[in-house]
Order: structure tokens, then C-alpha cells, then sequence
């Protein structure tokens, strides 16, 4: 990240909070959410497209950190995995994989998780999710570690807790936890 | 850590504006479309351009419609994703809806748009690395050097074709609308793609792609695309074929067109299809097509894999699908 006389402010939603942050018309999203703003939980990985460690989401959308440019941003509600939990505890999705052993380095997992939490709040809710369709909603997060088995296991397991609580067909993130 | 290059971004809020733009920069200007690729490529160091123009502003490269004629109008700027899952593509034309699903993964498509799947730089094993990888060969014709590693003593780029969506808007017969500051014009999709992987595109300085449109469909056509890549998701086609058969109401072939890619630069017609016309699909005929292609398509060793491997897997994915629509 250069300091460069082209930085400009831009402003942001981050996890419902809003910020107005410099940035580099050079510099990707994930930099400024971990260099910048200190939000380190999104992880810098392949940083060219791969592995989907950088997935965040931008206005509902799962994109990589890594290949957005910040500034092209400007406007938008940015959704990281540090606004998962709440005071009252852990998202759904990430109690399942605490309960499911769904992480072992780790390094994936944030970029799991938000991959996971568009698909269970866009999915039809009527019916329980196939192993197949979390499959492909995930499709674009590679770890090196687990396997996918117990991943696969938390989000079909998550998407099953959400059937019985929340109001069915109900797309709101806040419903949804 | 890979960081971008330092470079100029402009937004612009029309097309007009985005072509003033990019006129004024000519060489040194670039159309940044999903930047799932383009940023790729100059993380690794493979351009440098001054400028680059945004066109996720642009109402004008947006949407998808059908004609007076019938034909599907589909925005250069429409994403990946939402091509795959448009009702009217989906219906219209099937296999690119398809195409556009096979790309990549959720997060590129995404972010993906169909103008950069069309204007797709070619990819090569030698050239889509970090300069210091490429430094340790000395580069190549594509990039840094003058010699090619794929075809010794060649003075063409050989690499890759990839963009998932073009072998099927060739066989469907499809145009792109490019407009510059200046002018506007109509070119297939087919002569948009340049046979030198070192001008993969042929478009002129401060031309953009707004549209690309693909014809009324006659009432019996089948179509579909295939990919083959090792893994299911994230991978870049390995080797990939469209067909495109119309028929009468007799089941009597009026056309079938077979484009395959990933072999060179160019998408490749398979030639001579047209003996088979007024014949019926039967598995003789689905052997005898997978023949011809397997025949005329070779692959090069410009991608990971075997190329025998690929261009076997060529055949196989054509007379599998001929078969799937014997009757
Ligand atoms: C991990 C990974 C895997 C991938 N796998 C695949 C795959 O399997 N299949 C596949 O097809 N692609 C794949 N891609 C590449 C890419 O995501 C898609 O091809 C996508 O459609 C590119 O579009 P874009 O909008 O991101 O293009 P950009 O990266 O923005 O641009 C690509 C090129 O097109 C030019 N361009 C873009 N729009 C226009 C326009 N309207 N007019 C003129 N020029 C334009 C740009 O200047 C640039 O040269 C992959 C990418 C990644 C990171
Ligand atoms: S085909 Fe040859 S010239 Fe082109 S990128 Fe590959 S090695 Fe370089
Ligand atoms: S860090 Fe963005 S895809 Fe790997
Ligand atoms: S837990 Fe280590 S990469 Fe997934």
C-alpha cells in the first residue's frame, strides 16, 4: 500500500457502521478493510482471485476482497465476517462449525462463513438445502485443511436450525440469526 | 502479498464520457469491467497502464432485451452471474446461460461481466505467473522476451483462448457492438478474437464493447456447451466445445456448427460439417462428428495438461452429447 498524493476519502458501510476511509485508486478492498481499518479477518490468501479467503460482502453480494478495487466502492455496504457475532453470541453458521470441527488452521473460514451466510439468506427456505447446493454456494472458497466434509455438515446443519426459527421465506439478515 | 501497480481510475456516468476517455488515453487507457482478470494480469506485472476506465456506471452496458428481430441484446457490462440466471438468456439462448455458469466460481461471476468474458485476455502456462517466474525463462513473445515456449521457433502467442462464454456466441452466430468516440460498429464475436495472442482482441484504441447480441433462434434448435477442467469450480477451461444443431420438423439436420476452444488464440469452426445435413441424429453420426472435430482440433501444449488427453476428452464430450440428442 503506497501513500501516495491519490489517496481520496471514501465512505462505507462496514457492518452497519459507517466509515470514511483514504484509499488509493490502486488499492483493493481487502487492503483497506485489513490495512486501514484493521479488520483483519478477512485473510489476504492467493491475493490474486483463488482461494476466495477475501470474500466479503459488497451490497449482499459475495465478491473477493482481493480483486475489488476500494474506491469503485464508495457508496456501498461492506459485510465482513467480524460483523457476524453479536453481543448476544456467535452467528448460527459459526456455532456450527465450532460444533462441527468445521476449521482447523482457520484461514478459509472467513471467507466460508460469508460465502455461507448469503447462501442461507437467499436460499428458498421452504426446504432444507442439498448437500450439492451448499457445495456449489461455497465453490468458490478452497481449504487446504478439512476436507469440506464438516464445512458441508455446519452450513446444512445451520440452514436446518434457520428452517425451524425464522419466519419462512424470510431473507433478513437480522431474522436470520 | 500482491499489489497492484500505481494507475489513474475514472469513473465515468455515460458512454459517452467513457469514450472521451478512453480516446484521450489511446495506448495508455484500459476498460475495467469486473477486473477479475485485468487486475490478475497487472498484479502480475503483464501491462501497465496509465488509466483505467470504469464501466460499472454505464446504464448504456446494461440489460438484456430482445429486438424487433427477435434477437437477445445482452449489456457488455451484465455480470456473469446474472446472464446465468436470466430467464430470457436461459430461454433464448441456453448455452450461454450455461457458459456463463461454468466460469469460474459464485464470487468471480459475481463480479465478472460478459464484455470481459468476450475481450478475455488469452492465458498461457508461461505467461500467467509472477515476472520473477517468467524472468527465470527469459519471458516470452507475450511478455519480456521473443521466443515462444509452447511452439519453439514460432512467431505467433499460441496461448489460450478461455473465456467460457465465446466458443458459444461463435456458434450462435453472435455480434458485439463496439462504440468508440468516433464511430460505432457491428463485428461477430468470431472476428473480434485475433489468431496472435499478443492482440487477443481485435478492437481499436478507445473502442468498447456495449452490447453483444445473438439471433432468433429457429423453432428446432438444440445447443449446448461443454467444459472440461479438473476441478468443477475455480478452474479456467482445459479444453471446451460448443454445438449448435438446427433442425426441420422431421428431425433432418439443416445445420450443425461445432466451435471449439482453449486451443490457440482463436475459437476454431470445425469445417465441413455441412455433409451432414439432411441426416439424422443417430450414434453413427454422433461418431462420425466427434471424428471430424477431434480431427481438425488440436491443442497445444500452451495450458497444464496433456494435450492428446485434451483433445480426446474433445471427442468424447461431442459424440456424448450428439448421443444425448439421438431421436
Ligand atoms: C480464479 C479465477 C478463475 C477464473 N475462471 C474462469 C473460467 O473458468 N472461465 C472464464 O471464462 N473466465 C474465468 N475467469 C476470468 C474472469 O472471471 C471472467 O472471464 C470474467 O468474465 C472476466 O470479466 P471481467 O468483467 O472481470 O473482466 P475484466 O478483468 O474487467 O477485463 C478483462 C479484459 O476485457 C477488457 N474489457 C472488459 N470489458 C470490456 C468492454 N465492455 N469493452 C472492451 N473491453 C473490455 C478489459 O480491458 C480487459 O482487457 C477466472 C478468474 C479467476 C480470478
Ligand atoms: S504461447 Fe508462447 S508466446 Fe504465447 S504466452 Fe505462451 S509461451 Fe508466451
Ligand atoms: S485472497 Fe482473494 S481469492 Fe485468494
Ligand atoms: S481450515 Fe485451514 S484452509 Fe480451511
Amino acid at each position: 500500500m503506497s501513500e501516495g498524493s491519490d489517496a481520496q476519502p471514501i465512505s462505507l458501510t462496514v457492518n452497519g457502521e459507517p466509515v470514511t476511509v483514504l484509499a488509493t485508486p490502486s488499492e483493493t478492498l481487502l487492503e483497506v478493510l485489513r490495512y486501514r481499518l484493521g479488520l483483519t479477518g478477512s485473510k489476504q490468501g492467493c491475493d490474486k482471485g483463488d482461494c476466495g479467503a477475501c470474500t466479503v460482502l459488497v451490497d449482499g453480494r459475495p465478491v473477493l476482497g482481493c480483486l475489488t478495487l476500494a474506491t469503485l466502492c464508495d457508496g456501498a455496504e461492506v459485510r465482513t465476517v467480524e460483523g457476524l457475532s453479536t453481543a448476544a453470541g456467535l452467528h448460527r453458521v459459526q456455532a456450527a462449525f465450532v460444533r462441527h470441527g468445521a476449521a482447523q488452521c482457520g484461514f478459509c473460514t472467513p471467507g466460508m462463513l460469508m460465502s455461507a451466510v448469503r447462501f442461507l439468506e437467499t436460499r428458498e427456505q421452504a426446504r432444507a438445502p442439498t448437500r450439492e447446493e451448499v457445495a456449489a454456494a461455497l465453490s468458490g472458497n478452497l481449504c487446504r485443511c478439512t476436507g469440506y466434509a464438516k464445512i458441508l455438515d455446519a452450513v446444512i446443519d445451520a440452514a436446518a436450525e434457520l428452517g425451524t426459527r425464522s419466519v419462512p421465506g424470510s431473507n433478513d439478515a437480522e431474522g436470520a440469526r | 502479498m500482491m499489489p497492484l501497480p500505481r494507475f489513474a481510475l475514472a469513473r465515468p456516468g455515460s458512454l459517452e464520457e467513457a469514450a472521451r476517455l478512453l480516446s484521450d488515453a489511446g495506448a495508455e487507457g484500459r476498460v475495467l469491467a469486473g477486473g477479475t482478470d485485468l487486475l490478475v494480469n497487472l498484479k502480475h506485472g503483464l501491462a501497465a497502464p496509465r488509466l483505467l476506465v470504469s464501466i460499472d456506471r454505464l446504464p448504456e452496458l446494461r440489460g438484456v432485451s430482445v429486438d424487433d428481430a427477435g434477437a437477445l441484446v445482452v449489456g457488455a457490462a451484465e455480470r456473469l452471474a446474472d446472464i446465468a440466471a436470466q430467464v430470457l438468456v436461459r430461454a433464448r439462448a441456453p448455452a450461454i446461460a450455461g457458459a456463463a455458469g461454468l466460469a469460474a466460481h459464485p464470487q468471480a461471476r459475481n463480479m465478472g461481466t460478459l464484455g470481459g468474458n468476450v475481450c478475455l485476455d488469452v492465458r498461457c502456462r508461461y505467461v500467467n505467473r509472477t515476472p520473477l517466474w517468467r524472468g527465470s525463462l527469459g519471458g516470452c513473445l507475450k511478455a519480456e522476451g521473443d521466443v515462444c515456449h509452447v511452439v519453439p521457433g514460432g512467431k505467433n502467442c499460441m496461448a489460450a483462448l478461455s473465456g467460457d462464454t465465446v466458443a458459444p456466441l461463435v456458434a450462435l452466430d453472435a455480434k458485439a457492438h463496439l462504440v468508440s468516440a468516433s464511430a460505432e460498429r457491428w463485428v461477430s464475436i468470431e472476428a473480434l478474437r485475433g489468431k496472435d495472442g499478443r492482440t487477443p482482441v481485435a478492437l481499436q484504441p478507445g473502442e468498447l464493447v456495449r452490447a453483444v447480441r445473438i439471433p432468433a433462434a429457429p423453432p428446432n434448435r438444440r445447443s449446448a456447451y461443454l467444459k472440461w477442467a479438473v476441478r468443477h469450480a475455480v478452474d479456467f477451461p482445459l479444453v471446451a466445445v460448443a454445438l449448435v444443431v438446427d433442425a426441420g420438423a422431421d428431425g433432418a439436420i439443416e445445420s450443425l456448427r461445432v466451435v471449439a476452444s482453449v486451443l490457440g488464440p482463436k475459437p476454431r469452426v470445425v469445417a465441413g460439417l455441412d455433409r451432414f445435413r439432411g441426416e439424422r441424429i443417430t450414434p453413427q453420426l454422433a461418431s462420425a462428428v466427434a471424428e471430424q472435430v477431434t480431427r481438425q482440433c488440436v491443442p497445444l501444449p500452451n495450458v497444464l495438461y496433456d494435450p492428446q488427453h485434451r483433445r480426446r476428452r474433445l471427442g468424447v464430450m461431442v459424440r456424448r452429447q450428439l448421443d444425448a440428442w439421438v431421436g
